[in-house]
């Protein structure tokens, strides 16, 4: 077809502009099903996790202090009727192995492609010990078989296999089947076990929501920004083509065709480009995956594996994402060309007048969102609402951004004293327009950057110095036998054997954790405390108060002195609200004395103990010999290390994002400049006429880009410091149940700050080059082109 | 001879069929029957663990107070992968009861498994106990057999009942003395039952407790390799009669050749004559469509040497067993030149 051969002619003559097309909505596609490839590997995951063993959401019997449940009593339930199957769960070569009783299993407990599949009951249950295991999981030195539905490094296997590997005979809890037999008593509190309702394990979907909302927020924006290069591509090669459009129309081509023509062809770029991006997007979540797995499992203990399967329905979504990002970025563009007279002259500065009418508009629209987000930062709850918010401010932001430099422009334009000066602001003003996306692209990149790293930033000094209060004594040491011996061994070689002692519970309907803490000044004078009475740890110790963290206190909306059910028959003050980054749960604190009253049978995990730091190796190395094992001794650096380790991994993948992004911000700003600087040689060859230097061109080229970029940073880092205020005190919040206090970090912003001027002053190198290299027969052709 | 063991020789099983496999066709080092061996009570009333399959099975036919007609069944079934016995979680000895509860128009059933080796199941001989989870058999002091007295308890979802037991007449031996011959092959299982019991108690319903009485039949089998491999399901029947008289028959489905039939006629004071292949003959009437199967649930039954020609009527003729093994089981009532009780169970339908 001519008319296409026409129109596609175009991209041959400028390969740059392609490029630049194809690489906005690849990058589009890339980071934003990233993101989503990384998301949907790890809800697979949940979801294996939380179907095994949980698929009919069946409630357990376990020990107040998690401890095995004797056989005996395992026998026993059975004989009074109760339909309760064993569970043996251990630990055997990095995997959790459960092992189940296929024979009392309720139904639905043991995967289908386990019972009932190729392999049967003799094979799970006989000599062979086989394990079941995921794909990804590997256990060398066990009998192994897979199964889809098992989650990464959980083998699952019959409870005499488990009972052999692991040495433990006895079960770890009892899966109660829904249905009981009729007009049996209610089974809570028989022999002295207690019954957890599923919803009471913590729900790996809900914890771990906040975190990918996080990630689906940052793809959002990444592909905003690969959007905003498609969009100014298309608009640029729609305006670069009026000749050839309006030529085709005169030559009789209908209006029609010549917009199909633009849409298929649109339609078979973004094609191409959303395959690219595709397998650009497996790519960096292959990447970046193990690091998420890692914070996952770390910081909530979801099993997430390292490894990325590819799934092609998420090709397909991804690919139709991108489709409909290329329909909306080119809409624009179309309804342009369909709309334009036949005749229609081909000017880019009419286009930029028009630009004068857009321009109040986008301070109108700007105006609003920010005020939408103030509104929605001031009143509104929840999650949702904290990121709405936080979109409101940044699209009111980019969109604001153009009538602001507009403004700043003009305003400025007088300090210019030398005519040359004076033309190259109000040339830079009429650069605007055909530059504002790049520059809100930019904006937004700067803005996330320094929201990001202000919110992480702010966390890891916060965290750092709480780890160090809370991780008060010299060494810990975990019971693996007898915790009275383990003590009676620990306290004649230490200063100080303090327990460390606690059990889950649900508190005012939050899964939460009961600990007490010894009456010691290692407490009293570390604990990092929010809030508190002031002789808060008096009244703990005298078991008339009770210490709440921050993550229960804003669940549960408690304040200090409200009264605390912590137990049937025992109501505390809330004395004191302490910081408890990282964990999940809620907790609850009280004083050792009123805790070993309420749960006479628990006993301790373990100690920490106070003792001279010279002391630590000589102690690590009597334990060694008391018979404790390495896994089960960890002194304060070992701990404050991993800790840390867990923190930096949680917001790796944030600073991943953040750097990606600034990095597609960077590539528009530099096809802008490109595609102006075509567009351009009619501003600037009158100037060149009247003996401006080709050299003084460019340079003032280069110095036209720093400025727009000094002025998109001046006006992104405000914008960042109220996003990184919203991220601390909205959403961390609503997702973590902490606040922290910020921390500026201008440090970071002259980095920034430099990156940019870097990457504009970059992206404006290579077009200003070009110019000073042009020759003078290109900048002649202007005047003698008919436009 | 009853179902659960011949299910679990035969029917395909998702998730145990690999467990009992090869039953049918060998006994590798299990003990085998014996024609001639000596009953060792109270012993013998207990478990044989060196066997690969036994049971336990109890089935009375029962009446309210207002004439309504139930019946219950109650079967402890042992199989074993190896002829020892477990440690804690071994599965050598697995453990499987089955109850039902017929009425006119329900059919309640429940199931439940278990590894020998917990004590959640077993059989204790002496004082008699046959258990899994709360259902009992227990023996209650006072006879002068294990089995004379007893008291049996069971419970589903949404019935259970409370029964006490007394037998009215001995044990009668099946076959040669005991020993039962399953197919013109020689297969064989060692087979006793105590067929005289005079049955109270109460069975629960989801309206409400019912009290009842009836008469009961205890099967006890023991065997290793019962079947021969074309036997692919059998009938069988166990009847009271009004005169005090008691049938035991079995028919065993041969896809290869002709059908295999055995029986016991006892007397209303416990002699007992071995019904030889081909005395009686089992000829279906009525089919019913139960379970997504054809099942024949009206019989005529004749045995010519007792001048014996009656029809059998189930109770409910969809006294469908949906265990893991499903199959067919349920009271029936006796018409023509007998009239009386007893049950019916059908398998490999």
């Amino acid at each position: 077809m001519i008319g296409l051969g026409a129109l596609l002619s175009h991209w041959r003559r400028r390969p740059g502009q392609l490029a630049a097309l194809v690489m906005g909505l690849m990058l589009a596609t890339a980071l934003w099903s990233a993101v989503q490839a990384i998301n949907a590997e790890a809800r697979t995951a949940y979801d294996r996790a939380a179907a095994l063993l949980d698929s009919q959401n069946l409630a357990r019997l376990a020990r107040p202090d998690n401890g095995p449940i004797p056989v005996a009593d395992y026998v026993a339930l059975r004989r009074q009727g109760y339909l309760v199957s064993p569970v043996i769960e251990a630990r055997h070569d990095g995997l959790t192995l459960l092992g189940v009783d296929p024979l009392t299993a309720p139904p639905g407990v043991i995967p289908p492609d386990i019972l009932g599949g190729a392999t049967d009951f003799q094979e799970l249950s006989g000599d062979t010990a086989l394990v079941f295991i995921s794909s990804e999981t590997s256990a060398p030195t066990l009998n192994t078989a897979t199964s889809a539905a098992l989650p990464p490094d959980t083998g699952l296997a019959d409870i005499a296999t488990v009972a052999a590997l692991s040495g433990q005979r006895d079960p770890s809890y009892l899966i109660v089947a829904a249905q009981q037999p009729a007009s049996l008593p209610p089974i809570a509190g028989t022999l002295g076990l207690e019954l957890r309702s599923a919803e009471t394990a913590a729900d790996l979907g809900e914890l771990t929501g906040s975190f990918h909302l996080n990630l689906t927020a940052f793809g959002l924006l990444s592909f905003g920004v690969g959007l905003f290069i498609a969009h100014s591509a298309i608009g640029l090669a729609v305006e670069q083509r009026r000749q050839v459009i309006r030529t085709m129309r005169a030559l009789g081509v209908p209006l029609r065709q010549v917009v199909v023509l633009m849409a298929g062809e649109l339609l078979a770029i973004a094609t191409i480009a959303g395959i690219l991006g595709i397998a650009l997007g497996y790519m960096i979540a292959a990447v970046l995956l193990p690091g998420v797995a890692g914070t996952l499992r770390g910081l909530y203990g979801a099993p997430v594996s390292g490894e990325l399967g590819f799934d092609p329905i998420w090709a397909a979504w991804a690919l139709l994402i991108t489709l409909i990002g290329a329909a909306i970025a080119g809409a624009g563009a179309l309804w342009r060309v369909a709309r334009m007279p036949i005749l229609a002259p081909a000017l880019p500065r009419a286009w930029a007048m028009r630009h004068g009418r857009v321009l109040r508009w986008q301070a109108i629209l700007g105006a609003a969102a920010i005020l939408s987000a103030a509104g929605l930062a001031a009143f509104g709850q929840g999650l949702i609402l904290a990121f709405s918010a936080i979109a409101a401010l940044l699209l009111g932001a980019a969109v604001l951004l153009p009538p602001t430099l507009t403004a700043v422009l003009s305003l400025i334009n007088p300090l210019a004293r030398a005519p040359f000066g004076q033309w190259a602001l109000a040339d830079t003003r009429q650069q605007v327009p055909g530059l504002s996306l790049a520059l809100m692209a930019l904006l937004l990149a700067l803005a996330a950057n320094i929201g990001v790293s202000t919110m992480v930033g702010s966390f890891r000094d916060t965290f750092v110095t709480w780890i160090e209060q809370r991780l008060g004594s010299e060494l810990y040491v975990f019971a693996e036998g007898d915790p009275d011996a383990l003590r009676s061994f620990l306290e004649p070689r230490a200063d100080a054997v303090l327990p460390v002692i606690g059990l889950e519970r649900t508190v005012l309907g939050e899964a939460s954790r009961v600990r007490a803490l010894a009456d010691h000044a290692t407490y009293r004078d570390g604990w990092p405390l929010l809030d508190a009475v002031p002789d808060a740890w008096d009244q703990l110790y005298a078991g008339q108060a009770a210490f709440v963290n921050e993550q229960l206190q804003i669940r549960a909306g408690l304040s200090i002195g409200d009264r605390l059910p912590v137990a049937p028959g025992l109501d505390l003050l809330v004395a004191a609200i302490y910081a408890d980054y990282g964990n999940p749960l809620g907790e609850v604190i009280l004083g050792e004395a009123i805790f070993a009253a309420t749960y006479p049978d628990i006993a301790p995990f373990g100690f920490a103990v106070r003792i001279d730091p010279a002391g630590v190796p000589e102690l690590i190395n009597a334990l060694r010999a008391y018979g404790q094992s390495d896994r089960a001794i960890s002194d304060q650096a070992a701990q404050r290390e991993l800790s840390i380790q867990i923190f930096d991994r949680t917001f790796q993948i944030t600073a991943a994002l953040s750097a990606l992004t600034l990095g597609v911000a960077g590539l528009a700003m530099l096809i802008a400049f490109l595609t102006l600087a075509q567009m351009r040689l009619p501003q600037v060859a009158p100037l060149w006429a009247m003996g401006e230097t080709k050299n003084r061109l460019a340079r003032g080229e280069v110095i036209r880009a720093l400025i727009l970029a000094a002025l998109t940073f001046a006006l992104a880092l405000p914008v960042g410091l109220v996003l990184a205020w919203m991220l601390l005190n909205l959403v961390n919040t609503q997702a973590f149940g902490w606040r922290l206090p910020m921390v500026l970090y201008p440090g970071d912003w002259l980095q920034l700050a430099a990156l940019a001027f870097l990457a504009s002053g970059l992206a404006a190198l290579w077009p200003a080059l070009r110019l000073a290299r042009l020759a003078p027969a290109r900048l002649l052709q202007v005047f003698a082109h008919e436009r | 001879m009853n179902a659960k063991a011949l299910c679990l020789i035969l029917l395909p099983l998702p998730a145990l069929s690999q467990g009992f496999a090869g039953l049918g066709t060998e006994a590798e080092g299990f003990a085998v029957p014996e024609r001639g061996a000596e009953f060792d009570f109270p012993t013998d009333h207990g478990a044989h663990p060196e066997y690969r399959i036994e049971w336990w099975y109890l089935t009375a036919t029962l009446r309210g107070e207002d004439g309504t007609e139930y019946g219950i069944q109650w079967t402890l079934f042992r199989s074993a992968q190896a002829p020892e016995l477990p440690d804690l979680w071994g599965t050598e000895q697995v453990w499987m009861g089955h109850v039902g509860l017929t009425t006119p128009d329900h059919h309640f059933v429940a199931e439940r498994l278990a590894r020998g080796g917990t004590g959640q199941a077993g059989v204790d001989a002496e004082p008699f106990v046959a258990w899994i989870d709360d259902w009992e058999m227990r023996g209650l002091p006072g006879g002068t057999d294990a089995y004379d007295r007893l008291n049996l308890t069971a419970r589903g979802a949404e019935f259970g009942y409370t029964l006490t037991l007394e037998a009215q007449g001995p044990l009668i031996f099946h076959g040669d003395a005991g020993y039962s011959v399953k197919s013109a092959q020689g297969q064989a299982s060692y087979y006793y039952s105590q067929p005289f019991y005079q049955v109270a108690g109460t069975l629960a319903l989801p309206d409400g407790d019912v009290a009842v009485t009836g008469q009961g039949w205890l099967d006890r089998e023991w065997s290793s390799q019962p079947l021969s491999e074309t036997q692919d399901g059998w009938d069988w029947i166990s009847l009271s009669f009004v005169d005090g008289a008691r049938l035991m028959g079995f028919r065993l489905r041969d896809r290869a050749g002709p059908d295999f039939t055995s029986g016991t006629w006892i007397t209303p004071d416990g002699n007992a004559e071995a019904l030889p292949d081909g005395a009686m003959t089992f000829t279906p009437l009525d089919n019913t469509d139960v379970a997504g199967r054809n099942v024949p649930t009206r019989w005529q039954i004749d045995l010519p040497r007792q001048n014996l020609s009656v029809t059998l009527d189930a109770l409910n003729p969809e006294a469908w067993m949906a265990t893991s093994f499903p199959y067919w089981e349920g009271p029936v009532s006796i018409s023509g030149t007998h009239g009386g009780r007893g049950y019916l169970e059908m398998t490999g339908y």
